[in-house]
């Protein structure tokens, strides 16, 4: 009963959803105020309706409703209570209903905190997004009903795949998907820019928020992805150029594009085309994600269905939304010239070569990841792109990347002299090559990667310092407190997030320079040396869990005389399904991880044991978390707020609102 | 410099960055495409000698021998028809285990053995890896088009 109601739910969101698409769509383009009005209400409808459906779902799977045959295949009832509440978003159907209820929940959003723009505008905002929301509400419905019945019932659950019973896959998902479905309102924007021919200041100001938001959302979530990786698939490794990884990395990388390029058309006006075409970029490839990762087309983790019909649907919905708005974009796009011209030693110059490098290094990634797919699709061989490729482009491509960032901020709008920003930079940069240089000496790994990651992120530390120093002495008489306080939210937010790139950097280098590991075969006594640390196997014992039974290892690392720490990996098989899993065990610390897994058992008390150093890999997450910060508060600067304000009450807008 | 030969030299910069940065993409997916090869294939000397490349198929059953140091493990992985045996160094998947799928990504000896530097297996119950699939597919519709000859 529970399940029908929740599919019924799922209709009427359909039909809201349509008629979001349509209505304020004919009323912005009639000029009918009452046809724009519907918009709103008919997205928080959908949003009811999808919420309903969304804890329909849950609660059949809380209650172990087994003739529900998402439920059957993926939850069971010995599953932890939480474990089941995420199984939710687990699988294919599931995750795709979550898909759907963030869209709804950003429209939501959308509809309530910008009651300032223009009706005409904010209409077709909504309808765009209900466009979205329609394909993928049909897509659930008609090729992947979560509710579809399983008769008869099954008697028990298969259970949910171990690997994502997990702490992190509780919230990696959820994050992923606001960050990808947030880049549909960066989207909506453009495209109602589009239709309007409104693209200038006040417009990249609207949704520079929005788009700096979901990239925080994906920031997290790619981050959360990848500690996931780390600690729960027992290799160590933090990225693996995996094509599910690139799937959420390329839109994070056409994102970081985007809102940079939202900045100089907001502050001069220029790279409107350019603006636009980076928001229809970052939804293409959030979709073009959706599309690898369910699709079934690759090999991974995350593929969940191997359903052509599902793949040709979100194939379709892909060359509809690239085919559709690149054809707006070029019959539009030719009213955008114009913008601010600026000089060749300009801060614009700076933005638009990391735009350009950041748009090359995603094609780079595009490109490793579809060419297999093509290849394979033409008949044309089976071949592989494996992680050398991806550490060969990316080191060459983001070197001059975290060059122009950390010059960018001292080079003024519009032009600048090139002697002056040498005269005030030099200083910062050659002691950062000797810090570089330095440093690798100390840790006794000379190479050119080394010296160049530890150089790069020195000068990006310092930079940011003396930024910092400018800053505060711009205003020379006044307390320091107060000028502390004057620096708006949104410089901080600069400012921070290019300091966690620094950071990411020191954190990438040196785990890449010095991470050790070694697998030994071990019983109980032995003991193994890695990195200075001695690991002594206290042998394993049996131990059942709620849904699996466990062999829980005792490994004590000592290093010298002291005990560092007593890890207890496991390795776990999982009742329901027989599937086996390494759990790692992991001493975290600020300056190393200690990272032991259990292998098999290869003769009666004599077990594969591998043993991880990575130093420095936490500065990875810091840099990851700097940047999320930074993010946060670029987004919550007052500015907006009031320029919204002042939008809201002047003419201009009023104009627009008629027009 | 008058501003139209700024804007020149600008876009001239822009130009070879991104002609740059191209070639350099190119080169180096040129450099690390990795082909898959099915065991017949490899039967057949089609795979490249002294350069990686994966081979998938079902690992045979009863193949798995690890040598006295627990760590370094032989197995066979056959498409049905042919078979290559693998040597591999290091700890295996969860989910690697005889008669099941895996692809494994390394080069061949002169002597026909395979090492193997990685190895994948599915990730669950019922997930077969693709090339694997492929491989056994392949080598089966073979067979059946030389059944059809004869």
């Amino acid at each position: 009963m529970i399940a029908e109601l929740g599919h019924f739910a799922l209709i009427l969101a359909l039909v809201l959803s349509l008629v979001q698409a349509v209505v304020p769509m004919v009323g912005a383009h009639r000029n009918r105020l009452a046809l724009m009005g519907v918009g709103r209400p008919a997205a928080r409808g959908q949003f009811v309706m999808l919420l309903l459906a969304y804890a329909c779902l849950t609660w059949a799977f809380i209650q172990s409703d087994f003739s529900v045959r998402l439920v059957a295949v993926n939850s069971h009832t010995d599953t932890p209570l939480i474990y089941k509440i995420t199984g939710v978003w687990g699988n294919h159907e599931g995750s795709l209903l979550l898909w759907a209820l963030a869209l709804s929940g950003w429209t939501l959003a959308v509809t309530l905190f910008s009651r300032h723009l223009p009706e005409a505008f904010m209409a077709r905002v909504v309808g765009v997004l209900g466009w979205v929301s329609a394909g993928f509400i049909s897509f659930t419905l008609f090729t992947s009903n979560p509710f579809e019945r399983l008769l008869p019932a099954a008697a028990q659950g298969r259970d949910l795949n171990p690997l994502l019973q997990d702490p992190g896959m509780i919230i990696h998902p959820p994050l992923l998907y606001m960050g990808y479905v947030g880049f549909s309102v960066a989207f909506a924007f453009a495209i109602a820019a589009l239709l309007t021919g409104r693209l200038d200041a006040a417009w990249a100001r609207w949704s520079r928020p929005w788009t700096t938001v979901a990239w925080v959302f994906l920031t997290a979530g790619i981050t959360v992805g990848s500690g996931w990786a780390y600690y729960e698939l027992g290799w160590g490794g933090w990225w693996f150029w995996d094509p599910v990884e690139n799937a959420s990395f390329m839109p994070w990388l056409l994102g970081t594009a985007l809102i940079h390029s939202l900045a100089v058309t907001e502050k001069r006006g220029a790279f409107r085309s350019w603006t636009v075409l980076l928001a229809i970029g970052a939804f293409s490839l959030s979709l073009l994600g959706t599309f690898l990762v369910r699709s079934g087309v690759i090999t991974s983790v995350h593929a969940f269905a191997t359903d052509p019909a599902r793949g040709l649907f979100i194939l379709a919905l892909l060359v509809l939304v690239i085919g559709v708005s690149l054809v707006l974009f070029a019959w539009r796009a030719p009213r955008l010239s114009g913008g601010g011209s600026f000089g060749l030693v300009s801060r614009e110059s700076t933005l638009l070569g990391n735009n350009v490098l950041l748009a090359v290094a995603c094609a780079a990634v595009l490109l490793g990841t579809l060419y297999p797919l093509f290849m394979d699709a033409l008949n044309m061989g089976k071949i592989s792109v494996g992680p050398p490729y991806f550490e060969s482009t990316f080191v060459p491509l983001m070197t001059p990347v975290l060059v122009l960032m950390m010059i960018g901020p001292f080079v003024r709008w519009k032009g600048d002299d090139g002697g002056r920003v040498g005269r005030v930079l030099w200083a910062s940069g050659l002691a950062s090559v000797l810090v570089g240089g330095g440093v690798a000496l100390a840790i006794d790994h000379v190479t050119w990667r080394t010296v160049l990651g530890l150089s790069l992120a020195a000068w990006i530390v310092l930079a940011s310092l003396q930024l910092l120093a400018r800053r505060l002495g711009e205003r020379p008489g006044t307390p320091a407190g107060h000028r502390l306080r004057g620096i708006p939210a949104a410089w901080w937010g600069m400012w921070l997030a290019h300091l966690g790139v620094g950071v990411f950097t020191i954190g990438v280098t040196l785990v890449g320079s010095l991470e050790q590991d070694l697998d030994v075969k071990m019983r109980e006594g032995q003991s193994a040396q890695l990195a200075g640390y001695t690991f002594t196997f206290g042998g394993a014992a049996r131990l059942p869990g709620p849904n699996y039974d466990a062999d829980r290892a005792l490994v004590t690392v000592t290093r010298g005389d002291r005990l560092v720490a007593s890890l207890t990996p496991e390795k776990r098989v999982y009742r329901a399904q027989g599937m086996p899993m390494t759990e790692a065990a992991i001493d975290i610390g600020p300056l190393r991880d200690v990272y032991v897994s259990l292998g098999d058992q290869i003769e009666p008390g004599a077990w594969i044991v591998s043993l991880h150093y990575r130093p420095f890999i936490s500065w990875i997450w810091a840099g990851c978390l700097l940047m999320g910060l930074g993010g946060v508060l670029a987004a919550l600067d007052r500015r907006y707020r009031k320029l919204a304000a002042r939008d809201a009450a002047s003419p201009a807008s009023a104009a627009a609102q008629a027009g | 410099m008058k501003p139209r030969s700024k804007r020149l030299l600008l876009l001239a910069g822009a130009v070879s960055l991104l002609v740059g940065a191209v070639a350099l993409v190119l080169t180096a997916f040129q450099e690390n495409l990795v082909f898959f090869h099915t065991p017949s294939e490899v039967a057949e000397g089609k795979a490249p000698q002294g350069r990686p490349f994966r081979v998938g198929g079902m690992v045979e059953a009863g193949s798995i021998r690890r040598e006295a140091d627990g760590l370094t493990v032989s197995f066979v992985i056959t498409d049905m028809v042919k078979t290559v045996p693998v040597t591999y160094r290091g700890t295996l998947p969860d989910l690697f285990q005889e008669g099941k799928g895996a692809v494994v990504q390394g080069s061949l000896g002169p002597d026909g053995r395979f090492t193997a530097t990685e190895v994948l297996a599915k990730h669950d119950e019922n997930y077969m890896p693709v090339e694997a699939q492929y491989a056994l597919d392949s080598a089966q519709m073979k067979k059946a088009a030389e059944s059809l000859q004869q």
